[in-house]
């Protein structure tokens, strides 16, 4: 089989353990701290490795942006086994839209060389726009398909089974394209110790929007803002009792007074 | 008067719930035209009565999937001169795709996971429930219309205009090259008994708490037992327990059932967004620290292994 390269697209978030907050000052989310690997583009790491080893040859390329040069989730895709990264670190990023986010990562994309097969998440797992991976296909002028839950590359064609509403379609596209990728699509690995180590000194090409000529980027560059911030209607606190082993009676009885039963 | 454009989606026999009502809400804003991708001689009468008055139909498509041949058919119609004020779609994977194709197409930001939408002179702002729906935002589109925005099913109710049939024009796909090769070859729908999850009045879900894929044969007796549909959340569904097509979440089905039964699910913001809106909500969960029993009106705090096998035998001998 023909060597393969493999770009991942990949997300920093904070820690989605941590509650999220918005920036008071720009209302939006706060990303500042410590950022890890989006747990949902972990998947779309393993696909891509998986692919390049059945193809025989070839690597995996990590894209990412983050307003902070942070690069802590990144070497875990690199711990994983990609072989080299592009960072898109810039503060004038902050408060980028989707559409602002895949100009500057298809622009990225283009910079590490470009790639037989771009994988995405279908959706990051704190700002869920889910609209980036489909935008970026545009931008590179690719053919994509959204919600792969099976990946097969036959020869320069893709097979995949792409998740429905109610249930899945088997879909061909020519490479080269663009995927996003379902959770539990694959079982990522764990980082080995050596892969760790070596991800240390696995080079990331850090530019800015810039340096990619993709003007204008942040607030300057998006077409919304944000104009009020609310809390929404609280439920009143319902009633909470621990199970003494007859706890399933309270269950009876409310649903009795509903007349469900 | 604005001009709103509705991209309609089919299923089998006639148009998504999703599609309607947002239908009924673009009467609220302006002039209503739906755009379809595939043949509209099936659905124009239902757009029509849900206050479309012109349908924009690309025709077959030949097995192509919507992203790109939607996408080009809406720039060509407005590359001949139409010019849409707002275009509003359904939060699906058809729609999903169609406007971030749009997006690029029209230079143009889309606002996803919407609720609402409100149109104050030439001010357009859109509402969007963040932190599992603790908090709304409101974000007013900047710079040139059209304005793209996405909305989340059961976000507005959907009411027959009591209007009549709609003008069929057609949009048909331009030549688009190998962007939109993307080709489906064939369609698997996974059977379902009893009700549709996102239309049951019962939901019973279960969540990671249930320890193992067998113990979720108790959520579908429970189900079962109330005339209802079982769900779960995203982390049995990525671990592979059940189909994709029972979740309840941010990137699941929206859920607003009479009676939400929470099996051993802690209440990730994801899984909240999906079934907040229930009118009534039970939790049964170890942890009493978890997010869910602060949205639910009865929390028992307990082990799912014990307290649904009583729940199920009391149903049982009723």
């Amino acid at each position: 089989m023909a060597p393969m390269n493999v770009i991942v697209c990949v997300k920093q978030i904070p820690d989605p353990a941590t509650p999220g907050a918005l920036d008071p000052g720009t209302n939006t989310l706060k990303r500042d701290g410590k950022l890890i690997l989006d747990e949902s583009d972990s998947y779309g790491v393993e696909m891509a490795l998986q692919l390049v080893t059945t193809a025989g040859g070839g690597e995996v390329s990590i894209v990412s942006m983050a307003p902070n040069g942070e690069t802590s989730g990144m070497r875990t895709a690199l711990a994983m086994g990609a072989a080299k990264g592009v960072l898109v670190s810039d503060p004038a990023l902050q408060g980028s839209d989707a559409l602002t986010t895949a100009k500057v990562l298809a622009a990225a994309i283009q910079r590490a060389g470009g790639a037989d097969l771009i994988i995405a998440a279908t959706e990051s797992s704190d700002g869920y726009t889910g609209v980036v991976p489909e935008q970026m296909a545009e931008v590179l002028g690719l053919p994509s398909v959204t919600f792969a839950k099976k990946v097969v590359v036959e020869g320069e064609t893709l097979k995949v089974d792409r998740q429905t509403e109610e249930g899945y379609d088997e879909v061909t596209c020519p490479l080269p394209a663009l995927i996003s990728v379902t959770a539990g699509v694959v079982e990522p690995r764990y980082p080995s110790f050596k892969g760790i180590m070596a991800a240390k000194s696995k080079p990331i090409d850090t530019v800015t929007a810039a340096d990619l000529g993709v003007m204008p980027v942040g607030w300057a560059g998006s077409g919304q803002e944000i104009v009020n911030v609310g809390q929404a209607e609280a439920r009143a606190a319902g009633e909470i009792v621990e199970d003494d082993g007859e706890g399933f009676t309270k269950v009876v009885a409310l649903l009795e007074k509903l007349k469900v039963i | 008067m604005t001009n709103v454009w509705v991209f309609a989606q089919s299923s089998g026999d006639g148009v998504t719930t999703a599609t309607l009502e947002l239908l009924t809400k673009a009467r609220s804003l302006g002039e209503v035209s739906a755009f379809v991708v595939g043949d509209a001689s099936a659905v124009a009468d239902a757009l029509g009565e849900y206050g479309a008055t012109k349908v924009y139909a690309t025709g077959d498509v030949g097995g192509k999937l919507p992203g790109v041949a939607g996408a080009s058919a809406m720039k060509a119609v407005i590359d001949g001169g139409e010019t849409p004020d707002l275009i509003l779609f359904p939060q699906s994977y058809e729609g999903r795709d169609v406007m971030a194709r749009l997006s690029v197409k029209l230079d143009r930001t889309v606002l996803t996971n919407n609720v609402d939408i409100a149109a104050d002179g030439g001010k357009v702002t859109v509402t969007t429930p963040i932190f599992g729906g603790n908090t709304l935002v409101t974000t007013a589109f900047s710079g040139p219309a059209p304005y793209i925005a996405a909305f989340r099913p059961k976000s507005f109710a959907a009411e027959p205009a009591g209007s009549g049939g709609a003008e069929v024009v057609s949009a048909p796909v331009p030549d688009t090259g190998a962007t939109g090769s993307a080709t489906v070859t064939a369609v698997h729908v996974e059977e379902h008994s009893g009700p549709k999850l996102d239309e049951a009045a019962v939901v019973v879900s279960g969540g990671r708490g249930l320890g193992e894929a067998a113990k979720y044969e108790m959520v579908e007796e429970l189900a079962k037992l109330l005339k209802g549909a079982p769900g779960a959340s995203r982390a049995i569904v990525d671990a592979g327990w059940v189909p994709y097509s029972y979740q309840v979440g941010q990137t699941g089905k929206v859920v607003k059932p009479n009676v939400y039964i929470a099996a051993g699910i802690s209440g990730a913001t994801q899984h909240m967004v999906g079934m907040k809106g229930a009118k009534n909500i039970i939790a049964i969960n170890k942890d009493k620290e978890a997010p869910i029993f602060g949205i639910a009106d009865l929390g028992i705090v307990g082990d799912v292994h014990k307290v649904l096998p009583k729940l199920i035998e009391a149903l049982k001998s009723r």
